[in-house]
């Protein structure tokens, strides 16, 4: 009987139920209080290198249980610019999850970045600045940010870089990733879009003889589209998605900030 | 014996307290209201159904038929919403047949309320009931565990808050018709533009004397843009790794096969979104 529900590791320890007895909660005695110091404000981000660029984007609005608290909160940052416009940065960050603590995290990380520079009289590489930002996660293990992050920039041979983060630290450099409330929707698509996955090339072979297209680097507009289009889906399908869509992309040329409006509802 | 099958009861409440989920029903996190004019009465509604965060349907109706000028806006778990309207329809009809009479608002807001306490709030319809009978305009909220309320305009589900407001600053005695159009629309647009449960479309249903007047996709404030790309992949893009064909003739000695002379044999009940 128990291993019916093998998918469930409590029934398979403890199978003695009885089905004669009325269902029973924990004993009622003192009543535990609690403080969770967490929420989760919605959205979602997303970001993408090609061969001389990084895109990280995010949708704007913020939210709490069913209400918006703002529709215009970004969750992509400047980091390691001159002064609070972010002017002269080199890197992006961005965090979805919960929002003071992402805040805290770009503060943090924007500080340490300024003051490498200041100590070492040059930039911090985008490698350096990702493995500080795992540092900086893991110090936190057990009372942890809790946000997903992505970093972005160019390699020390001017490719563009992509690193994604879990809330304690774990991180890898990737092509592609998306984050937040609509991650399981947007993923499956860049995974098609940019990695190609489950696209083969028609007339190469019979079954599994058949060809799989190669990846290759997409061009800057492209990825710009895909973007867009993954932004618009979402908001299509996930109620915690929408308002405002920013991106931001960076090149040898800097920086550069775009935003589109997405739908409101 | 009627009515609904408990069997499963114990039986699923132990798996509950072992650790095993309930299963999720559809929730209407929605927007409904109602609104008394000089005349008659309208009920509004949006048209997002969702299934915890995710958008289950973007146009769904939530405005019911329950007799030819009572009409029932729902909100709450879509399918107790749906067969709890059905229901008391259906019953409604009879008790009008037996009688000879228009069934009236108050007998069908009567049946609701006595159906919904008999389950105890398990049956989670929370309804907005409107129409005209020979005694004049009625409008009423029904509640899932059997109270109800008779006031000039009303709100209900997870946008309600959002749609009183529009009524508390906007609402005046004896409106005409389209007044009263207007400000229901615009409550429910408060709902769908500040209430995350609530979203896409405004259906309107209008109930006066002569007759209903049901205004599907009134108002169309969420038309999806173009998008930037195509999607349209080649043709052997995916990989046939296995295939077997079935014959016209292998099937039909299990199922009996109709010809279909042209395409208008073709019942296409909704029209559904494809990429071009």
């Amino acid at each position: 009987m128990a291993s019916l529900f093998s998918s469930n590791p409590t029934l398979a320890s403890n199978p003695s139920y009885l089905f004669s007895q009325a269902p029973h909660n924990l004993a009622a005695g003192n009543k535990e209080h609690g403080f969770y110091p967490y929420t989760d404000n919605g959205g979602s981000t997303l970001g993408i290198t090609g061969n001389d660029f990084a895109i990280i984007a995010g949708d704007t609005r913020s939210t709490s249980g069913y209400s918006i608290n703002t529709r215009y909160s970004p969750k992509v940052f400047r980091i390691g610019g001159d002064d609070e416009t972010g002017e002269g940065a080199h890197i992006i960050l961005s965090v979805v999850g919960y929002a003071a603590d992402g805040t805290a995290l770009k503060e943090r990380l924007n500080a340490i970045v300024k003051m490498y520079k200041y100590q070492h009289g040059k930039k911090m590489t985008v490698k350096a600045c990702a493995q500080r930002l795992a540092t900086i996660l893991y110090g936190k293990r057990f009372f942890p940010y809790y946000v997903t992050a992505i970093l972005g920039g160019l390699d020390e041979d001017g490719k563009g870089a992509l690193y994604s983060y879990d809330p304690v630290g774990s991180y890898e450099r990737e092509q592609c990733r998306a984050a937040g409330a609509a991650a399981s929707l947007i993923m499956p698509f860049l995974d098609n879009q940019v990695n190609f996955k489950n696209q083969y090339l028609p007339g190469t072979g019979v079954g599994h003889d058949l060809q799989a297209r190669q990846t290759e680097p997409l061009p800057l507009h492209e990825v710009e589209q895909l973007v867009r289009d993954a932004f618009t889906s979402a908001t299509e399908r996930h109620i915690e998605v929408g308002d405002g869509l920013q991106m931001f992309v960076v090149t040898k040329g800097g920086i550069e900030e775009k935003y589109f409006p997405l739908k409101r509802d | 014996m009627p009515g609904f099958d408990f069997s499963n009861y114990n039986r699923n409440a132990a798996l509950h307290a072992q650790g095993v989920p309930l299963p999720k029903a559809t929730s209407t996190g929605t927007t409904i209201v109602g609104c008394i004019f000089d005349g008659g009465v309208v009920i509004a509604a949006d048209t997002r159904a969702t299934s915890g965060p995710i958008v289950a349907d973007k146009n769904c109706e939530k405005l019911h038929y329950i007799a030819p000028q009572i009409w029932c806006a729902g909100a709450g778990t879509a399918a107790d919403t749906e067969f709890t309207t059905a229901i008391i329809s259906s019953n409604l009809e009879l008790h009008a047949l037996s009688t000879g009479r228009k069934p009236r608002v108050v007998t069908c807001m009567t049946m609701l309320k006595q159906h919904l306490f008999r389950y105890q709030g398990h049956i989670g319809a929370y309804l907005v009931v409107a129409g005209v009978d020979p005694t004049g305009v009625g409008l009423y909220t029904v509640h899932a565990h059997g109270s109800t309320d008779k006031l000039p305009y009303v709100t209900m589900g997870s946008g309600s808050l959002a749609a009183m407001a529009v009524f508390e600053t906007q609402w005046k005695q004896k409106m005409t018709r389209e007044d009263a159009v207007k400000l229901a629309s615009d409550a429910i647009q408060a709902g769908i533009f500040n209430d995350l449960g609530s979203g896409s479309n405004v259906d309107v249903c209008v109930i006066t004397e002569e007759k209903a007047t049901l205004m599907r996709n009134y108002i169309t404030p969420n038309q999806r843009e173009v998008k930037q790309r195509g999607y349209k992949f080649k043709r052997g893009t995916t990989a046939v790794l296995n295939e077997k064909i079935i014959t016209r003739e292998e099937i039909s000695k299990y199922v009996t096969l109709h010809e279909l002379s042209s395409d208008d044999d073709v019942v296409v009940v909704e029209k559904m979104d494809i990429d071009a």
